[in-house]
């Protein structure tokens, strides 16, 4: 804005600038977004009727929440639940315990250029393929059972645990890393004096996190097939058992809270 | 005008920062409230336009107990009240002027203050005291853009516009170098002569309060300890609101930087 | 800590004996949970079928390549309802989301003892349940088709917002609030101009970094019938036409590395 003296500016108009500051750039914004809204409402194709209808099971499916039946399926839930966690426990360690290295090689600033490339492929292949397509995908070639799930939540660990150590070792202070290698230290004595005391804390934390994450995965991977509890809560909605699937429900969100719950006195814990 | 009779706050932790405050501000009148840290100075002032609830005691604003009102009069008698703050305190992420006119809320209804429609006499209002402070130029910029220096005068603009009797100003220039602190203290002195506004300025430093104010009340746990003329701060004074130390230096320096200034 | 006397020197060591004692017992019983977990995935799994993955996996693979490239005309529809299904739950959700989180923050709560612990539920059990599962649920209620998508992707986008919002507006400087407070403005004023400036960034932030997971995440709704691509692979895994099958892998594979691009572009163009 130019220096205007005060009395040309006292009795003007005040407004806020403008986000876009360019009229024609704000308009087509605007008006190209409201279009967009209206075209993708006109084509959802909402039936309301059966909406309307729904309501009723909708409601029903709310009050499932105030008597939820953990009894009448207690077995199919039980053996469920176990393989979910059974599931998450071996897959989170064999992820873990390959994402350890593979972290390692995926950071630029301490593995050799062809090393990061090919630890930066693997991380990149296993974050865009998503964990049930995944499964499908190893459920058509392993046969169906939890081994499937257990390969799919092992590679879906690999790809997250290692590009966020990865990330967390780039950003590292360099000069604790450069005082231990001064010392004549060999590469694992230098990434273990160096490096590792100070990514361990952040290491626990997501590992813990990704624990987490793995449970509420191996939740849906019975939907394709894969082991765990998703095939049982599957069957409980095609017959309709809300007060079954409430339960299930609810022993979901309770592990899950019971993990971070546990995850945050963990990390607390290690800081 | 402000009167604060037996003003107690004590903290929930039990900590007793104001022990029985009894003070008496005349209209238009400036003066410094000095003290080490931890001598209730902030809690003080805070207690004054309530940010801080006061365990006891009364406020009186041309005699209305201000301890008392609900939150609508709170919110009539903040009004009146101007507030400068340490670390300037502006909303970063709005623009300068509507950092100003956000001294108006006060008195502008929410739909007109949310969709930014203030009255043509606030803009011009606004407009006036950037011109004033020299910020005009500045009106459309971010806060955040802005020098330490430059904020604290946007500070001042957004109390002053709410139209007050009285500022309370909570160590302007702690977060400023000496030269800003100066220009500061002298635009916020200047601007209260101007107005014929009252003025608590709580600050920590000795000397920049004795070049500005006619009147320094000392605080030292939660009591007033001194409350005179700046002249009347003798070391054995300052010993007793600070507590022991050699003074001399600080006495002397306040006559050095007068000499400098003038010299300017 | 630990220098022991022995031999009538000093011993310097990392640990006491009885850490070690501890820390390798802790290890024990860490590798006997993993060795158990393994044994019930190895007893729920044909091992035959393992030994024969690799030709398996050969088969599939000389199946589905070269994928049925002609086949994209008829994904245009499906694409577009995945996008939809993506952008309006995450538009609804962000509305839902906003409420929430100034009810969960402790510094805006109304009420830390009675309103917090309903907003933290509702953030906790909309976010331990993953979106397939809400899908599921939807579609017993309301019926199959792109809105019960929509509103599945809503429902497990509010708590995930929600509550990194509330986390943001925890940390916001409380200094500006005070300063809007001391002018006389009302509690909402306070909120307009005191915290919403304050938590925009981070509000953008998240709606991004929501809408590329949940482009993801629509990407897959279809196997459960809630409308998008995943419809199509459904069918054609259904009738084992693998080099649709394929097409469809490498579409969503640009879909969700497009959208990780877009949000990454906007997210730097706002912060």
């Amino acid at each position: 804005m130019s220096h205007r003296e005060l009395d040309d500016m006292l009795g003007t108009k005040w407004r806020k600038p403008r986000f876009v500051p360019n009229p024609y750039l704000r308009w087509t914004l605007t008006v190209g977004f409201i279009a967009y809204l209206i075209a993708a409402y006109m084509t959802i194709d909402v039936n309301w009727a059966r909406v309307y209808e729904g309501l009723d099971r909708g409601a029903q499916f709310v009050l499932a929440f105030t008597k939820p039946d953990f009894v009448s399926r207690a077995g199919d839930i039980w053996s469920g639940l176990l393989e979910s966690v059974v599931m998450t426990v071996a897959a989170s360690v064999v992820g873990i315990l390959i994402s350890i290295p593979i972290g390692l090689g995926a950071a630029r600033n301490i593995a050799p250029m062809p090393i990061y490339l090919i630890c930066r492929g693997i991380v990149a292949i296993s974050r865009a393929l998503q964990e049930i397509i995944v499964a499908i995908l190893l459920v058509a070639i392993f046969g169906f059972g939890p081994l499937a799930g257990f390969l799919t939540l092992s590679f879906a660990t690999i790809g997250f645990l290692s590009k966020l150590l990865a990330e967390d070792i780039e950003s590292m202070d360099k000069v604790q890393a450069e005082a231990i290698r001064a010392s004549g230290a060999r590469w694992m004595q230098w990434i273990n004096y160096g490096v590792q005391p100070q990514v361990m804390p952040r290491l626990v934390g997501l590992s813990m996190y990704r624990i987490d994450i793995n449970f509420r995965e191996s939740a849906i991977l019975g939907l394709v097939g894969a082991g765990g509890i998703g095939a049982t809560l599957n069957t409980a909605f095609d017959r309709y058992e809300y007060d079954t699937a409430a339960a299930i429900l609810l022993l979901i969100i309770g592990i899950v809270m019971a993990l971070e719950y546990l995850s945050g006195i963990i990390r607390a814990r290690v800081q | 005008m402000l009167r604060l009779k037996k003003l107690v706050k004590t903290y929930k932790t039990g900590d007793q920062a104001l022990k029985s405050i009894d003070l008496d501000v005349p209209k238009g009148q400036v003066l410094a409230l000095i003290g080490p840290s931890g001598a209730g100075k902030s809690t003080m002032i805070r207690c004054i336009n309530r940010l801080v609830e006061p365990t006891s005691g009364e406020i009186l604003l041309d005699d209305v107990d201000l301890s008392k009102l609900g939150s609508g009069a709170l919110r009539k008698a903040r009004r009146e009240m101007g507030m400068i703050f340490q670390e300037y305190a502006l909303v970063e992420r709005l623009t300068v002027m509507e950092n100003v006119l956000s001294g108006r809320l006060g008195y502008v209804g929410f739909w007109r203050s949310f969709l930014r429609k203030y009255p043509q006499s606030d803009v011009d209002e606004a407009f006036r005291l950037l011109d004033r402070v020299g910020l005009l130029h500045m009106a459309d910029k971010r806060a955040d853009e802005l020098s330490g220096g430059q904020r604290q005068r946007v500070g001042i603009c957004r109390a002053l516009i709410q139209n007050p009797k009285l500022l309370l100003v909570d160590e302007p220039t702690a977060s400023l170098d000496p030269k800003t602190s100066r220009q500061i203290m002298r635009l916020i002195t200047e601007l209260c002569q101007e107005r014929g506004l009252a003025a608590i300025i709580n600050i920590h430093d000795v000397a920049l309060a004795q070049m500005f104010v006619p009147r320094v009340v000392g605080l030292r746990f939660g009591e007033i300890v001194y409350d005179g003329l700046p002249t009347g701060l003798t070391p054995d004074k300052l010993t007793e609101i600070y507590g022991e130390e050699d003074w001399e230096a600080t006495i002397e320096k306040v006559d050095d930087e007068d000499e400098i200034e003038a010299a300017e | 800590m630990p220098v022991l006397e022995r031999n009538g020197g000093h011993e310097w060591r990392r640990r006491t004996t009885g850490e070690s004692l501890i820390r390798w017992f802790g290890w024990l019983i860490g590798v006997a949970v993993f060795v158990v977990c393994w044994q019930r995935i190895s007893e729920a799994t044909t091992w035959f079928f393992v030994w024969d993955a690799p030709r398996i996996a050969d088969d599939i693979w000389s199946r589905a390549t070269p994928p049925r490239w002609e086949y994209i005309t008829q994904l245009g529809r499906p694409i577009w309802d995945t996008i939809n299904i993506a952008t309006l739950g995450t538009i609804i959700a962000l509305f839902l989301a906003v409420p929430v989180s100034f009810l969960a923050a402790r510094n805006t709560t109304p009420s830390a003892l009675f309103i917090r612990p309903i907003a933290l539920l509702i953030i906790v059990s909309t976010r331990s349940i993953n979106s397939l599962i809400w899908a599921l649920l939807l579609i017993a209620i309301i019926g199959p088709g792109v809105f019960a998508g929509v509103i599945a992707i809503a429902i497990r986008s509010i708590g995930f917002c929600a509550k990194l919002l509330y986390e943001a507006i925890e940390e916001i400087d409380q200094s500006q609030v005070e300063a809007i407070t001391a002018t006389g403005a009302s509690r909402w004023q306070v909120m307009a101009y005191g915290i919403v400036p304050q938590i925009m960034p981070a509000f953008a932030g998240i709606a991004v970094f929501r809408w590329d997971i949940n482009i993801r995440e629509s990407t897959v709704l279809g196997l459960v019938g809630a409308g998008g691509i995943g419809l199509q692979l459904s069918a054609s895994l259904n009738v084992l036409a693998w080099p649709q099958v394929s097409l469809i892998l490498l579409v969503i594979l640009a879909a969700v590395v497009i959208s990780e691009w877009v949000s990454a572009k906007v997210r730097g163009a706002i912060i």
